[in-house]
């Protein structure tokens, strides 16, 4: 792999062999000492040009736990708040001696620009609303964890899908492992148009509490200055994952959530703090995935951890 | 003045092309014939030698911006693009908003001399949209063409008052049709690929809106109206309609959005970010036909030069616009295959006689001024570098067919390709 930028590159078996590949990650971050020296040596830039936390420190954890030294970038103390573009900033961490890029950017694209710029190898850490293909790794994997495998799984996405990275990647990653994707929202928060897309779409979670797996999206009254709904407790009455909603749902059923949660809103806390609540292990394989994707960056192709 | 022959091609005339040699002289063509000689021989063996192209929609971005282009880099660049007229359009920093500022304009194209430069009034005071700009005076410094291009006039009731003054003068409103309350945060058009994008996008209707309105305002108030860089099959079946119904309506097409549609933003490149947007197939294709059949009676280049570097970030952070100029003739030649007469009447003789400019747009004849342009419909090239001063064009590095081979300026070689 040169980069991993969206995961409409990969193919099924493709998939497949990362999510293996962070399986023996899991069992990396289980031992008494959950490092290894896969990557010594080398230096990973986190490049985050959109706010972020959890992301950051995941990937930082992952690439620590490979061995790998950091660099980390973030916008508000640095360069580019004196002016400094964005190619010239990407230019400079290069310089430094950074041997793979991490990026996210509000702007759509801005990883691959960054690619082209320094020839690295370049890891999309999310882009504007268009991709996150580590969390549709980390939802994929958490799932296969649970019921071995996605085919025929019936899978709601359920929130603000019109401006989500996570539902397009996780859109591709799942229905590529076989899933059925159901999509739920407004409509003013669904894409405007979803010709060609492999998914089935609902008005109102009642249609789709038979699923396998809920995966509900984090809901923001405001996107970019325009109200895209009449109010939350609206939202809640049609959309929101109550606890009667949940009751009505499969025993063997699960919630995942890529977070931060709106308790409450998207999901109702004794959801959140249920057993059949996956949004732990979510963050726990999070670490996993992105060692996989290093490590085929920079590691080569050899399985032997 | 010397005397220039261009020799050996098809003269193109309203009755179609005939192959004979055209003598120029002291700024007129003086004889149209076979075996005429003169010292400077340009060769125009297989070449079309037709009226010099006329532009109504170019931002040569001085005063102000002159750091993406000026009035004498955009001259070059209409020169080597077969152009002896170009329309400059108001959007510049200051806004053409007043006489004297279109005079700068105006007189910065004589200076240069390789293009007529006609500058375009803004019709709002700073293009703010609240007030109306010094329309005499504008008109009074050869104004002909009126336009907030960049921005719609949003407010119908001032942009009714200034097509109801602008009737009593004659003079043409044009607008960028765009409402803004529908493209807030849009970088490209909203379709199957800015929802895989996950980019916010720009509907077809929110052209498709104003010019509707517009139309209304046009038959209330009798004013010449010109629909802007129209992109969207909607927008050409309302100017035919209008046309139907007999309004004093005209429209143009710039050639990005004859070439390409909005799978071309799949690969994120800014080259290809401009406003309109790049639309579907089906606009393509409508837009191709309008100019064929002459529902869109005129190309207008939109020719929109930015910097390297103002380019050379993602794409929704990328300024606007490509640069078009040097590569017009070839796209419309290419996409749209008219026949010798229709193409000179598309890219010149139709925009001239809208704008009033009599030295422009007249079929070789003569005791005509010579204002001509050199164009070998069959040969091929590739643009690499621009007489611009930006390089922001999606052509670059695609093989492009017809090509100029010299454009001659009242009388004198404006550009010899080389």
């Amino acid at each position: 792999m040169k980069n991993f930028l969206t995961i409409e590159d990969l193919s099924r078996g493709e998939l497949t062999s990362l999510l293996d590949l962070s399986d023996e990650f899991v069992e990396v971050l289980g031992r008494p000492i959950p490092k290894v020296p896969a990557l010594r040596g080398r230096t990973v830039a986190m490049l985050f040009f959109e706010p972020s936390t959890r992301t950051r420190m995941s990937f930082e954890r992952a690439a620590k736990a490979l061995s790998a030294d950091t660099m980390s970038f973030s916008p508000s103390t640095s360069s580019l708040s004196k002016g400094e573009s964005l190619k010239d900033t990407a230019l400079t961490i290069k310089a430094m001696g950074a041997d793979a890029l991490v990026v996210r950017h509000t702007s759509t694209g801005a990883p691959w620009r960054i690619e082209e710029w320094t020839g690295l190898p370049v890891l999309n850490g999310g882009d504007g609303a268009h991709q996150h293909p580590t969390q549709a790794l980390l939802d994929a994997l958490t799932i296969r964890q649970h019921f071995g495998s996605l085919d025929g799984l019936k899978v709601a996405i359920v929130g603000d899908i019109r401006h989500s990275r996570v539902a397009r990647s996780d859109i591709t990653a799942f229905t590529t492992l076989g899933a059925l994707v159901t999509l739920v929202a407004p409509r003013t928060l669904l894409p405007v148009d979803l010709d060609g897309w492999p998914v089935r779409t609902a008005r109102a979670i009642d249609e789709v509490l038979d699923s396998d797996v809920i995966y509900l999206l984090r809901i923001q009254k405001e996107r970019g200055g325009a109200s895209v709904l009449p109010s939350l407790p609206e939202y809640v009455s049609r959309f929101g994952l109550t606890w009667s909603r949940f009751t009505q749902m499969p025993s063997d059923s699960v919630v995942m959530h890529p977070g931060p949660m709106n308790r409450g809103v998207e999901i109702a806390p004794e959801v959140a703090d249920h057993a059949r609540s996956l949004v732990e292990p979510q963050v726990a394989n999070g670490v996993a995935v992105r060692m996989a994707v290093l490590f085929r960056l920079l590691g080569g192709e050899a399985t032997d951890v | 003045m010397s005397e220039i022959v261009l020799k050996g091609g098809q003269v193109v005339g309203p009755e179609g092309m005939d192959g004979q040699d055209v003598l120029i002289r002291d700024g007129v063509i003086v004889e149209i014939g076979a075996s005429l000689e003169a010292e400077h021989v340009i060769d125009c063996t297989g070449a079309w030698v037709g009226p010099g192209l006329v532009d109504p929609h170019a931002h040569l971005r001085e005063p102000g911006q002159e750091w993406k282009e000026d009035i004498e880099t955009g001259s070059r660049a209409a020169a080597a693009g077969g152009f002896t007229a170009v329309v400059a359009m108001p959007n510049t920093d200051p806004a053409i908003d007043s006489g004297h500022l279109a005079r700068y304009v105006s007189e910065r194209g004589s200076d240069v001399g390789l293009v007529d430069v006609m500058p375009a009034g803004a019709i709002t005071l700073g293009r703010a949209g609240t007030h109306l700009s010094h329309l005499d005076e504008l008109w009074a410094a050869g104004v002909r063409l009126f336009t907030d291009d960049g921005d719609s006039v949003k407010d119908a009731g001032l942009l009714r008052l200034a097509m109801e003054y602008l009737s009593d003068l004659g003079g043409i409103v044009a607008q960028h049709a765009e409402d803004s309350t529908l493209t807030h945060g849009a970088h490209m058009h909203e379709g199957a690929v800015s929802a895989r994008l996950g980019m916010r996008g720009m509907p077809a209707l929110a052209e498709e809106l104003i010019i509707m309105r517009d139309l209304a305002l046009v038959e209330l108030t009798g004013v010449r109206y010109h629909a802007q860089h129209v992109s969207t099959a909607g927008s050409v079946r309302l100017v035919d309609d209008a046309k139907q119904r007999g309004l004093p309506v005209t429209a143009e097409v710039a050639p990005h959005h004859l070439a390409f549609d909005h799978r071309e933003i799949k690969r994120m490149d800014p080259a290809y970010k401009m406003y309109p947007p790049l639309r579907t197939e089906q606009d393509v294709s409508a837009v191709r036909e309008a100019l064929r059949s002459g529902v869109i009676d005129v190309v207008g280049t939109d020719h929109a030069p930015h910097a390297a570097a103002e380019k050379d970030v993602p794409f929704d952070d990328a300024p606007r616009g490509v640069i078009g100029l040097e590569t017009a003739a070839a796209v419309v030649n290419e996409m749209v295959q008219l026949e010798p007469v229709a193409f000179f009447e598309r890219l010149s003789v139709t925009a001239a006689r809208l704008l009033g400019l009599a030295r422009h747009g007249r079929w070789p004849e003569p005791g005509v001024p010579a204002n001509l342009v050199v164009f070998a419909a069959n040969e091929t090239w590739t643009p690499q570098r621009f007489a611009s001063r930006s390089e922001n064009s999606p052509f670059r590095g695609r093989v492009m067919k017809g090509r100029v081979l010299a454009t001659i300026h009242d009388g004198s070689v404006s550009y010899e390709a080389s």
